[in-house]
Formats: structure tokens, C-alpha cells, sequence
């Protein structure tokens, strides 16, 4: 009966779906929305990669509100989670994990700080080329996962992480506040010089912003990887 | 052409997402059924951005300024994407952190035996 359910709300839905796949068409040219952002980031905000301007200069706002909503992922991981070890034996099964092998253990000591390099790279070059603060974060949250699987009782420094975490979204509001003053409006990029056109040191706040994001992405998915390991 | 078959291969992944969420009674295989809806959906949202002959809008050797507004795909899709990445780990990362929960609780992980709210 459950069966003959499910199949039947999994026909509907792909007739809705095969709806859309029918009246699709290809766009031949740009929207106007699509094309105004085109030709504004590189002019006004001076930055190459209109996808990064995009997400931290027009719509910064947003990537603010998405910053406060994995902080609150964080904390209410951790409030669900909590309260676990006071109801098992504690420490015990932490004790008994085996080691991981060493092959991992090796590979390890040497991927880490590669891993640590390609993400500073990928956060630092997010006005320039692809790349951004939420990916290199992502990828800093792989390097630490990497430590916990290789010593799965290291202990790991999460007051630390949080102060990070805290001062980088404190910092990240700042600027916004200086655009607010200095520029445009909250979060406008010309707090900061503009500068050359692809140069390293360009596009204004936007550099500075991807550096508070991606440390802040990866303060924060690191804590949730430490929740998930009790 | 190239964005059509993208277009459908994430409707497809949303469907088989549905599919196994419905099927399975086992709550990790429903978690990793939701995220394959959720990651056919980003699929959908970039193939939507595509416009012809389009590439990627990042200013460089091949794309200069002045071509930009017309020889680039639509970038508000992808930005939208990277929201939609985001709040989908959160959602996942949420559902594991109950799962574990469930399991301490009845040391199962098969949804047929909480129906204790079921109605």
C-alpha cells in the first residue's frame, strides 16, 4: 500500500518536473539584472570575478545573514549533542578507539599544510579568479578533518576557534559599519582604495571580507566537525 | 543543447532523492536521499543561469571588460548557488546531530520503530 503511495507521489512529481524539462529553453541573451552586474563589478567594485562581487559587495547583506545561520548551525549542533557524554561512560570509548593506520598518519603530516596553502590561496584570490571565502573555508575544514581521522583523540582547541570566530564576524560587521561611514552604504567595497584592475591588492574591502568569511567558515565548520566526533 | 542535459540530469537526481527518501527506512539513507534532492536543485539553478555561447563571468585573457556583458553567463545563478551550498550543509549537519540523538535513544537507526508521535 505504502508502495503503490510513494510510486504514485513519485509519478506526480516527475510529470511537474518533466513539465519544466519540456518548456525550457536556452537563453540566447542576458537578463537585464545579469547584464547590469556584468558590466558593474568590474567598473564600480573593480573586481574580476563578478560572482564574488556579487556575493560580497551587492548582496554582502545576505552572505552575512548565511555566516549567522552556520554560527547558529554550530551552536545548536552542539546543543543537541551536549549532554551525551554525561549520559554514557565517558572517556572510555575515546580511550578504546584504535589509532588510525600509518599510511594516514603520514599522509597526514605531509597534505596538511598543502591543504592549509590551497585554501590561503583559494581565499586569497576570490576577486581575482574562482575561488572565494566559503570554498577556501571549506577547505581548511577538510585539513582538520584530516587531523581528527589520522589521531581521532586529539583534542581540539575549540575556545580558540570560537574567540576566531567571533573576532572575524566582529570584524566583518566593522567593515560593513566603515562602508556605512567612508562609502556607499553598509558593506559598500570603497572603504578601501579600488587600485589596478586585477592587481592583487584591488577591488577594495572585497579581499579583506573574503579573508574574515573564510576564517570564519573554517573556525566554524571545524566546531561542528569537533561536535560530531563525542 | 549542453544546458537542457544538465537541466535534466538534476531534475533526475531530485527524483531519485524523493524516491529513496520515500522507499528506505533507514534514517541515514533518508539524510543522504534529501541531500541528493538538494544537490539536484543547485545543478537546476546553474543550468538555469546558461545563455549561449556563454562563459564563465570572471574578467580575464578571455573575457575582457567590454565582451562581459555579452559573452558571459548569468552570474546572479551562481551566487545564489553558493547560498544554496551553504544552507544545505547547515540542514544536513542539523539532520545528522538528531540522528545521532535517535540512535542514543533506541539504539537503532530504522524510522519504523519511533512512532511514538505518529498519529
Amino acid at each position: 500500500m505504502q508502495r503503490i503511495l510513494s510510486a504514485g507521489a513519485i509519478v506526480l512529481f516527475a510529470l511537474v518536473l518533466a513539465t519544466i524539462a519540456i518548456g525550457y529553453s536556452e537563453q540566447l541573451t542576458l537578463r537585464p539584472l545579469a547584464e547590469s552586474y556584468l558590466r558593474l563589478v568590474p567598473q564600480d567594485l573593480g573586481a574580476p570575478n563578478v560572482v564574488t562581487g556579487i556575493l560580497l559587495t551587492f548582496r554582502a547583506f545576505d552572505t552575512l545573514g548565511e555566516v549567522a545561520v552556520l554560527f547558529m548551525v554550530a551552536a545548536g549542533v552542539g546543543l543537541v549533542l551536549s549532554g551525551k557524554d554525561a549520559a554514557q561512560t565517558s572517556g572510555q570509548d575515546i580511550d578504546a578507539r584504535t589509532p588510525a593506520s600509518e599510511i594516514v598518519r603520514n599522509a597526514t603530516q605531509i597534505l596538511v599544510p598543502l591543504i592549509s596553502i590551497f585554501a590561503a590561496y583559494i581565499i586569497m584570490n576570490g576577486h581575482i579568479s574562482a575561488g572565494g571565502g566559503f570554498q577556501g573555508g571549506a577547505v581548511i575544514a577538510s585539513a582538520v578533518l584530516l587531523l581528527l581521522l589520522a589521531n581521532p583523540s586529539r583534542a581540539l582547541n575549540t575556545a580558540f576557534l570560537s574567540v576566531t570566530e567571533s573576532l572575524a564576524g566582529v570584524l566583518f560587521v566593522l567593515v560593513g559599519i566603515g562602508g556605512l561611514i567612508f562609502a556607499g552604504g553598509f558593506l559598500n567595497n570603497r572603504v578601501l582604495p579600488v587600485g589596478q584592475f586585477g592587481a592583487f591588492f584591488s577591488a577594495g574591502a572585497i579581499p579583506v571580507l573574503s579573508v574574515l568569511l573564510g576564517i570564519k567558515v573554517g573556525c566554524e565548520l571545524s566546531v561542528i566537525l569537533d561536535r560530531f566526533r563525542s | 543543447m549542453i544546458s537542457s542535459l544538465v537541466l535534466t540530469t538534476g531534475l533526475v537526481l531530485m527524483l531519485i532523492g524523493l524516491w529513496g527518501a520515500l522507499t528506505h527506512r533507514n534514517i541515514l539513507r533518508i539524510i543522504i536521499s534529501l541531500s541528493l534532492i538538494g544537490t539536484g536543485t543547485h545543478i537546476l539553478i546553474v543550468a538555469i543561469g546558461f545563455v549561449r555561447g556563454g562563459t564563465a563571468p570572471i574578467i580575464d585573457r578571455a573575457l575582457t571588460i567590454a565582451e562581459a556583458p555579452v559573452r558571459a553567463v548569468d552570474p546572479v545563478p551562481s551566487a545564489l548557488a553558493v547560498t544554496a551550498i551553504v544552507i544545505g550543509l547547515a540542514v544536513t549537519a542539523v539532520l545528522l546531530a538528531y540522528a545521532i540523538r535517535l540512535y542514543d535513544a533506541k539504539k537503532t537507526l530504522s524510522i519504523d520503530t519511533f512512532t511514538e508521535s505518529k498519529w
